[in-house]
């Protein structure tokens, strides 16, 4: 007989709580939380981070109750692919429930942080209300509020440390929102205004800068003027984190020599972004802290090679470079001789519809830097062109790749010099970087590379297909391996019911599964929500063919979500989602 | 499949309701039909109307070359000198559109002030759809007609008008000068697009040609037709007045 040993009980639940508290990540909590109910019980009483990477996943309500003592949440919405408008406006993700949810059951709530979700007004109402401590509000990719929901924020949270609002659509019907921030109000760190469209008063942008003595992130929208920033700069000299406004302004000696000293003054500067129609008489001011940067953004710097050259040659400590094409090969080979600790390195299209002015940005870009840069480990390439041979060198040079995302801006592109598909060379990718977490395709691809990837690609945990495979067996390789895959997002592929079906509780691993334009029917999505009760199977059909209900099993479906929840149907679908 | 460039995948389709196309075409639809424009829910009569409006549009804007597709049940060609654009494709964000009309000399050197780069910048124009709880935004320099506009409003708000939209009726361009029609169309509309122009006056979309129109747009608004009709009388005066 095997003896109860309760060791749960050898000490006060107070110090395991303590014990868990240096379990940082969350998976290590949830761990702990499995592996008896009394550790389940103290780990998720004391838990302070919560992470939800799906927002109907699990009912707010529900949340709120297990994890009494949150401090931080983190909550996304959409899913990825809402990003390229491909799902309907109305789909969903709103942060109502959650955000009456936890007003209730959290009032200590210091940190939110929202991806993709829809936010009202009264949703920032409601959290600048609630939470006295409230110390750090996120809203990335979202949508659904104005500067009126802001000015709300800005009025009531007088702890406030930090309010981003990257890559977030805001209408703006309150002109001067940021002025609601009260005079005795000095506790911001982080400021990201990045996406707003409209003016921003500078003089009362100035007034808080000077009174928030700690801000280190200051991401300007592209109406600042250089002048404006000049004073900021002056009033923040400790700044961190720089997004600049628009980079331009008339010839004018004096306020170059201003703006560079300024700039120069910032020592403490390791990140720069913004960078808005530049003009190329300013960007030299950045020069002198080219050395000291750790992060660099010109992804809207429409500056050709020869200038973007000269201020990326500078920054020998960079490990972080977003930029676009304009770099071109030339450019990128500069990047692999001079910044040797690049670590993460995104290159964006400048004209990703018409190739009006093609620009030579090709695999040789990718390759260089590949070879030039040993710390290089996340990639994200938009091109025109690619071989097999240059993703082998790359994989070769590369097996700590851990997210590699390539966009051959044509679908079904070949390798231009052999003309065959891109198998081989995505296939080496996959079995030399054994760390691989991420991964997106593009061109031309045939079922073989799917295999490779169900073989090899242990430790994937997102990949997005467009525009590849052959038939079904190509999500069935997917499917049936990858042991680690959360996110599938897959469009236009010919894959249809029969790999779905056969690898139905592989679902239920996953956090969630997109496929648009593909084959799916609507009488396996029935049979799939019959089999698999804990997974929500959406359909969605824009094209309004009527009530879903009434269609027959061999209706195509145009657009299929599907996620694990223990929140059952969601009770929000707009009238072209159905979940079935 | 096969095609040099793989085309297919990108090809526009337009086709109607209760057309040859769509009966066949809804069994299995593959991944080449990435697109399927349709413009769906129209009566006949509006079939008609639209091919009159369009025919009309032909003859008196001779440089607007889509046109005739709208009203037709032919498939058209692909189109010749830009590509076909798939929906979400290449993965860019919206945003980052308007840095897509770059279209500037290799020597980089009139970014000096800047001024000159507005000219080439797109013009986002924020959309609201009364009812619609969203505000989109479009880039008015993505689109070359008043028919390529209208179809991408659709795509954006159709989800929110039950009885189809009848926002391409509303876009006949210089047909506006007939004001019974104008009236005809607002009152059996459910919903009409409508437009604030630099002068600050709200004017109904279609009454400019089309490049005027999107230098003078600064923000669109979806109307409920009836809500419109005070409108169509000052596009009439303005019109009368620029023509």
């Amino acid at each position: 007989m095997v003896g109860r040993f309760r060791w749960a009980a050898m000490f006060p639940d107070e110090v395991w709580e303590h014990v868990f508290s240096f379990l940082t990540s969350d998976g290590d909590r949830n761990a702990a939380a499995l592996v008896c109910r009394n550790w389940n019980r103290i780990e998720r009483r004391s838990r302070k981070r919560v992470f939800v990477g799906n927002c109907y996943s699990v009912a707010p309500t529900v949340a709120v109750r297990l994890f009494p003592e949150v401090r931080a949440a983190v909550i996304k919405g959409k899913p990825h692919f809402a990003d390229f408008n491909l799902v309907p406006s109305d789909w969903g993700g709103g942060a109502e429930a959650w955000v009456e949810a936890m007003a209730e059951g959290w009032p200590n709530l210091e940190e939110l942080r929202f991806k993709r979700m829809v936010v009202s007004d009264d949703c920032l109402d409601l959290i600048a209300r609630s939470f006295k401590n409230f110390k750090v509000l996120s809203l990335v990719s979202c949508d659904g509020f104005s500067t009126s929901g802001l000015a709300a924020i800005a009025a009531n949270c007088r702890h406030l440390r930090e309010l981003n609002l990257r890559e977030s659509e805001v209408e703006e019907t309150c002109l001067n929102w940021i002025s609601h921030f009260p005079e005795p109000f000095t506790s911001l760190v982080a400021l990201d205004i990045a996406c707003l469209e409209g003016e921003v008063n500078a003089s009362i942008l100035e007034r808080l800068i000077s009174r928030c003595s700690n801000i280190m992130t200051l991401r300007l929208n592209h109406s600042v003027p250089l002048e404006r920033l000049v004073g900021l700069l002056q009033r923040a000299p400790q700044l961190m984190d720089l997004g600049t406004g628009k980079f331009s302004a008339r010839h004018n000696p004096q306020l170059f020599s201003r703006l560079e000293s300024a700039i120069v003054g910032c020592k403490n500067l390791r990140s720069l972004s913004g960078f808005w129609e530049p003009g190329l008489t300013y960007l030299p001011a950045v020069y002198s802290i080219c050395e000291g940067l750790t992060s660099l953004n010109l992804n809207y710097a429409t500056v050709q090679n020869p200038e973007l050259v000269k201020i990326i040659s500078r920054c020998k400590n960079l490990r972080r470079l977003l930029v676009m094409d304009l770099i071109e090969d030339s450019g990128l080979v500069a990047v692999a001789s001079s910044c040797k600790l690049l670590q993460e390195l995104r290159v964006f299209p400048s004209d990703p519809y018409d190739a009006a002015e093609p620009v030579s940005l090709t695999e040789h870009g990718l390759v260089a830097v590949s070879a030039g840069c040993p710390m290089l480990h996340s990639v994200l390439y938009f091109c025109r062109q690619m071989t097999n041979a240059a993703l082998l060198t790359v994989a070769k040079n590369r097996p700590n790749l851990t997210c590699f995302r390539l966009c051959i801006i044509e679908p079904h592109t070949r390798d231009y010099v052999t003309q065959e598909p891109l198998d081989t060379g995505f296939s080496a990718i996959v079995e030399s970087c054994k760390d691989l977490r991420r991964l997106s395709l593009s061109g031309l691809l045939t079922d073989l590379v799917f295999k490779s990837i169900g073989a090899s690609a242990n430790y994937l945990e997102m990949l997005s297909i467009a525009f590849a495979g052959d038939g079904d067996m190509g999500l069935h390789y997917i499917l049936s391996g990858c042991k680690n895959l959360r996110k599938l997002e897959i469009r236009d592929c010919p894959f249809g019911d029969k790999p779905l079906l056969q690898n139905a509780s592989k679902l239920e691993t996953m956090r969630s599964l997109w496929m648009s334009s593909c084959s799916v029917t609507l009488g396996a999505c029935r049979q799939l929500a019959r089999a698999m009760p804990r997974l929500n199977v959406e359909v969605i059909n824009e094209s309004g063919r009527g009530p879903l209900a009434a269609q027959p099993d061999n209706c195509p479906v145009e657009k299929l979500y599907i996620y694990r929840t223990i929140a059952g149907p969601r009770t929000d679908t707009p009238q072209c989602v159905w979940t079935v | 499949m096969e095609s040099g460039l793989g085309l297919e995948a990108t090809e526009l389709r337009l086709g109607l309701p209760g057309a040859g196309g769509e009966g066949e075409g809804a069994k299995k639809r593959g991944y080449e039909e990435t697109i399927d424009l349709k413009l769906q829910l129209q009566t006949p009569a509006d079939v008609k109307e639209l091919e009159e409006a369009a025919d009309n549009m032909v003859k008196k804007t001779p440089s607007v070359k889509n046109v005739a597709q709208c009203g037709s049940i032919v498939e058209p060609e692909k189109p010749p000198a830009s590509k076909a654009q798939v929906v979400g494709w290449p993965p860019v964000r919206s945003f980052r559109k308007s840095i897509l009309s770059f279209h500037s000399d290799k020597g980089g050197s009139n970014m000096e002030d800047g001024e000159k780069s507005c000219n080439s910048m797109a013009s986002f124009m924020k959309v609201s759809m009364d009812g619609a709880p969203y505000l989109r935004k479009v880039d008015l320099k993505m689109y070359k007609s008043y028919q390529e506009l209208s179809m991408a409003l659709q795509k954006m708000f159709g989800s929110f008008t039950n009885n189809g939209n009848c926002v391409s009726q509303g876009m006949s361009g210089k047909d506006f000068i007939n004001e019974s029609k104008v009236m005809n169309l607002l009152n059996r509309s459910e919903y009409v697009p409508t437009y604030e122009d630099k002068d600050g006056d709200w004017m109904l979309v279609g009454d400019v040609p089309w490049e005027m129109f999107v230098n003078s747009c600064k923000r669109l608004r979806i109307m409920k037709g009836s809500d419109a009709i005070g409108l169509a009388p000052r596009a009439l005066e303005k019109c009368k007045n620029t023509s």
